[in-house]
């Protein structure tokens, strides 16, 4: 079962050990690091896109297993990796979100070594989260992709408010993972060591095995909240989401792209493996009630985010209702939706990114992202207009766009209602909620795209505007063609994410 | 005694008796040369402890193997163990770092008595960790402290120092008295010194008497390791004495604490555990809770990393209370961590110091550019301290974390198979948090922050590099490869239970 | 030939979306764009056309439609591209493709970024032409909303002062209206066993019985019902949801009025058709009688809104609400009819839809030539104020002979589109609802009263002589006589013979009531 070669440790690895390599160049080779960074977001890209066509959707289960190389062998902890249809889809997402991350940072100039080292350590654990199949390789990938956060958003953020959002950020995400922490090692010693064909008394966190360790009942139902919201936290599960607003907004833009693309799927990854996948039982249980919570998400955070008057702040809480989403198709418990809440998880993370990119690329050029203050900006900077809308429209659902088919599933889900058959009847009522979220999305995308692209252009205050470079439009053409792509031919990604979520339905639905 | 026994108890004490020499040949040295050539003395010392750790390492390659118990020597008074041995390479590496980044410590003179001192020390808690009879306990527990005192006040020209040394005197004085008495009051119990007898006697014995003899001991432990309430001596000592001594009292000094604790209650109140976890819970809560919360207000670097300290300290006693091999190992290996840590913090803050003549955490702004090399260490010791992977820390805590949550009790009325320690993880875990806002608060001030002339690089000694670059290497290294010394420390706790 | 007779209508629908694509990327500069725009769009009419003539000869699937397509597109949650015709999208097909060259060739005045402006309008043609075409409810609301977006900008950035309070109005009403609308799709969905083909929903819904989430198969029946009736009345826009039409129209380039009037208008009374009766009789025949309500007082109120208005675009605008009533009473007589078996009843319920859909073509036909008439006055005089022109017809009068023209066939003068459709529909929604329908008289006459007002106030009077001043009032050109001219062509050829329209809508009407 093995792969005969570790591409999966080979993306985790190679970010990471570039990370550290250019923290022993010299700063002045600037453009060297740049360089270095933008080939190894690259090659860890492709390889995550290799490994996405050449998995078997028909076998399905988890494919390019490396390990388990026994790590603290007196706790059960391993080195495992593989890949299945659900994290593939997180893998290449992260790949493309990362790559454009460091060509949208290539003017950094002040301190690239360190900026780029951080980034690229924040990438390896990143990666490194997505493919763990050993809960504590999970944990520990996961704390390692929180620090470099700090650092990022702390020494490169937004003067203003960087060091309050950094701190925030880190102290929110680290609370929520050490609560999941104390919980999965209840899991952990819970397990059946026997049922996982271990020696009685023996222990793993080897995940597929915990899966056959028959939790007991009480055990899930006592740990399954502090998992799911740990992790959820990172997801921005309200109330818990308030960290994600000023962290988006104070961090710079590679870094917000990262952030709100890739980071918060984290979030909702680790809480559908571990709580959902691990304690099913419970998930059962819980998730009806979860589902009022995320429902908050995404009508509260479409509705503040409508009166927000920094660009960016909008795109912060926008992202906040569009994870509530994702938890939303998760609650959902049934195929179509659980399949829509991974492309939302994928849709969206192409699509904020490209939002912060575009939120970067003005600020930078004009230095305020107060919405009245900016003004017929699609004159100067069409593609950057254009890509703004064609996101926006993919943001509120616009048919043909990857968004709509995400959103269309986990409303169907929502109705179809869970697959072991329960009938909860606030189903339907949360969905006619949820969709409201919908419309005020395309009140603030609106809002937005009016005043900035399309308001008055003040020629006295906006002269010799530096134009967008070559690597900025690819980043900007990349992002909108994958958002129309995906929303034209869904099946590029639907098969793959039905081959994944197939096996959690399979634990939900009986 | 046959000579054989002589023999094999001269063997097991060869580190202690070897570092004495060292001492004696540094003070011959200084007193050869008439104080020349202090650097001398210092290279000395490192290698001297180096040699030692060398030794050490060869006596523990056949425990490991073999996986022998010893009996004890010298009519009871030592007995060595994996776990003594573990404790031992720890002490031997403080010291070793200690006096390698006490070489360019630029406030004091560096004299023969000094590294003597940092040597004799390391001496008294060897035998600390290796005793097995509460006289010898009384007695190499005042040998570590009396030359601890010394060398906290060993700035004798200056104020702080001296209040340093006069204070930890006075503490420990009073603390190590209450200890006696307490085991007074075992001996009188039992008639027994060594632990073996005090613990077969102790178990028909009416608990109440038990357990005020054990609060009593608890008192003088409690000080070396600097728990709440025992804790009030470390702000003021930490931030008066020499900076070097500092690491080695904080990281040393605690270990053996550590040590004795560890083994004193395993072995000797073992059989009457149920009555003092919940003791012994309630002391890390109160130590990590109040440690991290005062170490949020601090403005002076070591004042704070003394607080820290103390809330560290915290999570060891959570591998205390969670009796059991898992609470034993991770106690070893948190402990290991932490040595390699705190080391490579003070030995940047003696750094800072050394460039801008000031303790305060506000003077350290811009630092990073000023010398990323050291900023980067001090990066690593923060971010291991907070518990941040692939850090040694993150491995530390959790053990520690996953020990509690593991620690099974059976109820005495249902029969069920209980994990009643789950909280005290959840408040570690709390502590966690309101502790790496402190650390990251230093690392903003270092890496975000500007001050004038943070432009121009300094030079930084070449021994505190050394020092630094082996603390921060085994940072990670423990970190990443976490394995070997974590299953030592769990063969050693599965020999000790 | 094969290839086209095929996939004729997936040419039709797409062959927009593409030519807005090479708009994008063809390199010639301003007048080359309109002339290519105008080629392609002419391209797509030639198309329509040709679909129009095979249609009769066509072979039709069990269910009606013609030119059926059925491929996978989304297996996951079982939707398919599913495509077809029948008479009644054969028409607005027609229409559709008629009106967007003429849209085009009025559109040669615009001179700012006129190759994104041709893009949108060429690509709100595939989604105007692909609702029309789907039978498929998810394909039908992509197109629905893929519209959306087009006007949207063609209004905002292309469009008068106040444009984007209203372009934000007219996608936020339309947006909310066909959220409800999916939501209502997906209940269909989930209620009839996992299908979007409108032709299998419309078969199973009969037999859907039982409960759902709770509730009577009755009344989630009723609240789908009201789903897709708010949405699409939305969109009509039936009072008192057409409160964003006046803005979005006045505010509109006057293309986009031609085009948001002439065809948006009639997706919304093409759902009920549609969608709504088919689907739901019983509920239809239940609140029909709100319907024709409804249908009165948009007929009554907004005839008396427009007499009341100054601005001439913004009365020619509630003059479009003011005839979609009668849209509406001839839906509403058709959803009566579903209630009762008499013969009587059903053949006058086909006379009012055939009235309904016949208005609607000659509506798409007069409003057009209307806004584009408006627009033609706007664009030399920059004054909408009925108060500030005046005596016109002196100075442009072959401009007054067309409006007059225009403005009988949308009074509906005997002779004109108009005539026809109106009267269908009063004569077949009479035995169904008397009162209703004398009570719309009314509107009939005040339709006269406001049609005259503003024929009074441009053309005739004193002639304003300080715009004349300042502004050279010059004849109506080439290019706008051209765009207007298949327009009276079309009016004048309904009006005088209607049957060559009628033939093929009334056979699907006929099919749709069941008479």
């Amino acid at each position: 079962m093995n792969s005969p070669f570790p591409f999966l440790t080979l993306i985790t690895f190679i970010p990471a050990v570039a990370g550290a390599i250019i923290l022993l160049m010299p700063k002045e080779r600037g453009q060297l690091i740049k360089v270095t960074a933008a080939v190894v977001t690259f090659i860890s890209a492709v390889l995550a896109l290799f490994i996405f066509f050449t998995y078997d959707q028909t076998k399905g289960g988890y494919q390019f297993i490396e390990g388990p190389y026994p790590w603290v062998q007196s706790l059960g902890i391993s080195y495992l990796v593989g890949a299945d249809g659900i994290n593939l889809v997180m893998l290449i997402l992260t790949g493309i979100v990362s790559f454009m991350g460091v060509l949208i940072s290539w003017g950094i100039n002040e301190r690239p070594k360190e900026f780029f080292a951080f980034f690229l350590f924040l990438v390896a654990g990143v990666y490194g989260v997505f493919m763990s199949l050993d809960l504590f390789l999970l944990i520990f990938f996961y704390e390692l992709s929180i620090f470099p956060m700090y650092f990022l958003i702390a020494n490169w953020g937004w003067p203003v408010t960087r060091e309050y959002a950094a701190m925030k950020l880190t102290l929110y995400l680290l609370i929520g993972s050490i609560v999941a922490l104390i919980g999965l090692l209840a899991v952990y010693f819970s397990a059946d060591s026997v049922a996982m064909g271990l020696q009685p008394g023996e222990h793993t966190f080897n995940m597929l095995k915990l899966a056959q360790g028959n939790i007991p009942l009480a055990v899930q139902r006592f740990w399954f909240l502090p998992i799911f919201l740990g992790f959820g936290v990172l997801a921005g599960i309200w109330p818990f989401h308030n960290w994600s607003p000023d962290g988006h907004v104070a961090a710079p833009t590679a870094v917000s792209m990262i952030h709100a693309g890739v980071l918060m799927k984290l979030g909702a990854y680790a809480a559908l493996v571990t709580a959902v996948k691990l304690l099913p039982d419970a998930a059962k249980e819980f998730l009806p009630f979860i589902i009022f919570l995320v429902t908050i998400n995404v009508v509260y955070g479409a509705a503040i985010a409508m009166v927000q008057k920094d660009f960016k702040y909008v795109i912060g809480f926008s992202s906040v209702s569009h994870m509530g989403l994702v938890t939303m198709g998760f609650a959902t418990m049934n195929q179509v939706g659980l399949n829509g809440a991974v492309l939302q998880m994928f849709s969206h993370g192409i699509m904020t990114a490209l939002f912060f990119s575009v939120v970067g690329m003005i600020y930078d050029r004009t230095h305020t992202r107060q919405i009245p203050e900016l003004g017929g900006f699609i004159k100067f900077f069409p593609i950057v207009g254009i890509a703004f809308i064609i996101g926006g429209l993919a943001s509120m659902g616009m048919p043909g766009l990857s968004g709509f088919v995400a959103e269309l599933q986990i409303f169907m889900g929502l109705w179809s209602g869970p697959a072991n058959g329960a009938i909860y009847p606030w189903y339907p009522i949360i969905a006619i909620l949820a969709i409201w979220g919908v419309v005020l999305t395309a009140a603030y995308v609106l809002r937005v795209v009016q005043q900035v692209f399309f308001g008055d252009w003040d020629p006295h205050k906006w002269h010799d505007l530096r134009p967008i470079n070559l690597g900025d439009k690819f980043v900007l053409v990349t992002f909108t063609l994958i958002l129309i792509v995906v929303g034209l031919f869904p099946g590029v990604l639907m098969n793959m994410i039905n081959s994944g979520t197939a096996p959690v339905v399979k634990l939900l639905g009986g | 005694m046959t000579a054989e026994q002589l023999n094999q108890g001269l063997w097991a004490v060869l580190p202690e008796i070897l570092l004495f020499v060292v001492g004696a040949i540094v003070i011959a040295v200084d007193l050869i040369q008439r104080g020349k050539n202090r650097r001398v003395l210092g290279w000395l010392s490192t290698l001297g402890v180096i040699g030692v750790l060398v030794l050490v390492v060869f006596q523990t390659a056949p425990m490991v193997t073999s996986n022998a118990t010893y009996e004890p020597f010298f009519s009871g008074m030592i007995r060595i163990d994996l776990t003594v041995q573990l404790f031992r390479i720890m002490f031997l590496v403080a010291a070793a770092l200690t006096c390698l980044i006490s070489l360019d410590f630029k406030p004091m003179k560096q004299s023969s008595e000094y590294y003597a001192l940092v040597l004799f020390g390391t001496l008294g808690m060897g035998l600390m960790a290796a005793s097995n009879n509460i006289l010898m306990l009384y007695l190499s527990l005042e040998t570590t402290s009396i030359c601890l005192y010394m060398l906290a006040g060993f700035m004798r020209d200056t104020r702080p120092s001296t209040e340093a040394g006069m204070k930890y005197f006075l503490f420990g004085a009073f603390t190590s008295t209450i200890m006696l008495y307490g085991l007074s009051l075992l001996f009188g119990f039992t008639g027994q010194t060594t632990y073996q007898g005090i613990a077969s006697a102790l178990a028909n014995l009416d608990k109440l008497p038990v357990m005020v003899a054990l609060v009593l001991v608890l008192v003088g432990f409690g000080f070396k390791v600097a728990a709440v309430p025992f804790h009030m001596w470390t702000p003021d000592v930490y931030e008066g004495a020499p900076t070097p001594i500092t690491a080695f009292i904080s990281v040393a000094s605690k270990a053996a604490g550590f040590a004795v604790l560890i083994r004193f209650f395993v072995l000797v109140f073992g059989p009457v555990q149920e009555h003092w976890v919940g003791l012994i819970a309630a002391l890390a809560v109160a130590t990590m809770t109040l440690g991290n919360v005062l170490a949020i207000s601090q403005k002076n670097i070591k004042r704070m990393l003394a607080y820290s300290s103390i809330g560290q300290a915290g999570y060891v006693l959570i591998g205390v209370a969670a009796v059991g091999y898992l609470g034993t190992a991770a106690v070893l290996f948190y402990l290991a961590a932490y040595v390699l840590t705190n080391i490579a913090a003070f030995a940047v803050v003696e750094v800072v110091t050394n460039t801008t003549g000031s303790e305060l955490i506000k003077d350290m702004a811009g630092f990073s550019r000023k010398s990323p090399a050291v900023s980067f260490g001090l990066l690593a010791a923060m971010l291991s301290l907070a518990g941040v992977p692939p850090l040694a820390g993150f491995f530390g805590k959790f053990y520690v974390f996953t020990a509690a949550v593991g620690y099974q009790a059976t109820d005495p009325v249902t029969g069920l198979v209980t994990h009643p320690l789950v909280w005290l993880a959840i408040i570690g875990v709390l502590n966690s948090i309101v502790a790496l806002y402190y650390y990251l608060i230093i690392l903003k001030v270092v890496y975000v922050d500007r001050s004038e002339g943070d432009t121009t690089e300094v030079q930084v000694s070449g021994t505190l590099k050394i020092g630094l670059f082996i603390a921060a290497a085994g940072m990670l290294v423990m970190g990443i490869l976490a394995t070997p010394w974590y299953d030592l420390a769990t063969q050693a706790a599965k020999l000790l239970h | 030939m094969d290839f086209i007779n095929n996939n004729l209508l997936t040419l039709i629908v797409f062959s927009p979306a593409i030519f807005a694509v090479l708009m994008l990327i063809i390199p010639t500069k301003d007048r080359g764009l309109k002339y290519a725009a105008l080629i392609f769009s002419l391209i797509t009419t030639a198309l329509t056309i040709y679909l129009w003539i095979q249609y009769p000869a066509a072979t039709s699937d069990p269910a009606g439609f013609k030119f059926v397509v059925n491929a996978p597109w989304f297996p996951q949650i079982n939707s398919t591209y599913h495509v077809g015709v029948d008479g009644i999208s054969l028409a607005m097909i027609l229409l559709t493709g008629i009106l967007t060259p003429l849209g085009i060739l009025i559109s040669f005045r615009i001179t700012d970024r006129v190759r994104v402006y041709l893009a949108l309008f060429l690509l709100l043609e595939t989604g105007m032409l692909g609702v029309f075409a789907s039978l498929d409810l998810i394909i039908f609301f992509i197109f629905w909303e893929i519209g959306l977006v087009p006007m949207y900008f063609l209004i905002n950035v292309w469009g008068s002062k106040n444009r984007q309070y209203a372009s934000f109005k007219f996608f936020i009403y339309t947006m909310a209206g066909s959220v409800g609308m999916l939501l209502a799709i997906q209940v269909l969905w989930f209620a009839l066993g996992k299908t979007y083909d409108m032709n299998a929903i419309q078969a199973a819904l009969p037999n859907f019985s039982g409960t759902l989430f709770g509730l009577p198969a009755q009344t989630i029946k009723s609240i789908a019902f009201w789903a897709f009736t708010i949405a699409f009345a939305i969109k009509v826009p039936i009072w008192p949801f057409h409160t964003w039409l006046p803005d979005a129209h006045t505010e509109a380039p006057t293309a986009g009025s031609m085009l948001l009037a002439g065809v948006l208008l009639k997706l919304g009374a093409y759902g009920f058709l549609r969608i709504v009766l088919p689907f739901f009789p019983d509920q239809a025949a239940q609140f029909s009688g709100i319907l024709a309500i409804l249908a009165l007082a948009g007929i009554v109120f907004t005839a008396l809104a427009a007499f009341g208005q100054n601005d001439f675009k913004r009365l020619v605008a509630y003059s479009s609400v003011n005839h979609m009533g009668f849209v509406v009473l001839g839906i509403a007589a058709a959803a009566a009819s579903y209630g009762s078996t008499d013969p009587a009843v059903k053949a006058s319920a086909v006379i009012a839809v055939n009235g309904a859909v016949l208005q609607m073509f000659a509506h798409g036909l007069s409003a057009a030539a209307m806004f584009a008439l408006v627009g033609v006055v706007y664009d030399r005089a920059h004054t909408r104020d009925l108060n500030e022109l005046g005596g016109l017809w002196a100075v442009m009068p072959i401009y007054g002979g067309i409006l007059i023209f225009s403005a009988m066939a949308n009074l509906g003068l005997p002779g004109l589109a108009g005539f026809p459709a109106e009267f269908q529909v009063v004569r077949g929604a009479w035995p169904v609802f008397t009162l209703i329908t004398a009570l719309s008289m009314i509107g009939l006459l005040l339709t006269g009263a406001y049609v005259l007002k503003a024929i009074q106030k441009v053309l005739h009077g004193p002639v304003n002589h300080e715009l004349l001043h300042h502004t050279e009032m010059t004849e109506i050109n080439w290019t706008e006589r051209l765009a207007l001219a298949p327009l009276m062509v079309l009016m004048l050829a309904i009006g005088l013979y209607p049957f060559w329209l009628m033939g093929v809508i009334n056979q699907s009407v006929t099919k749709l009531i069941g008479g």
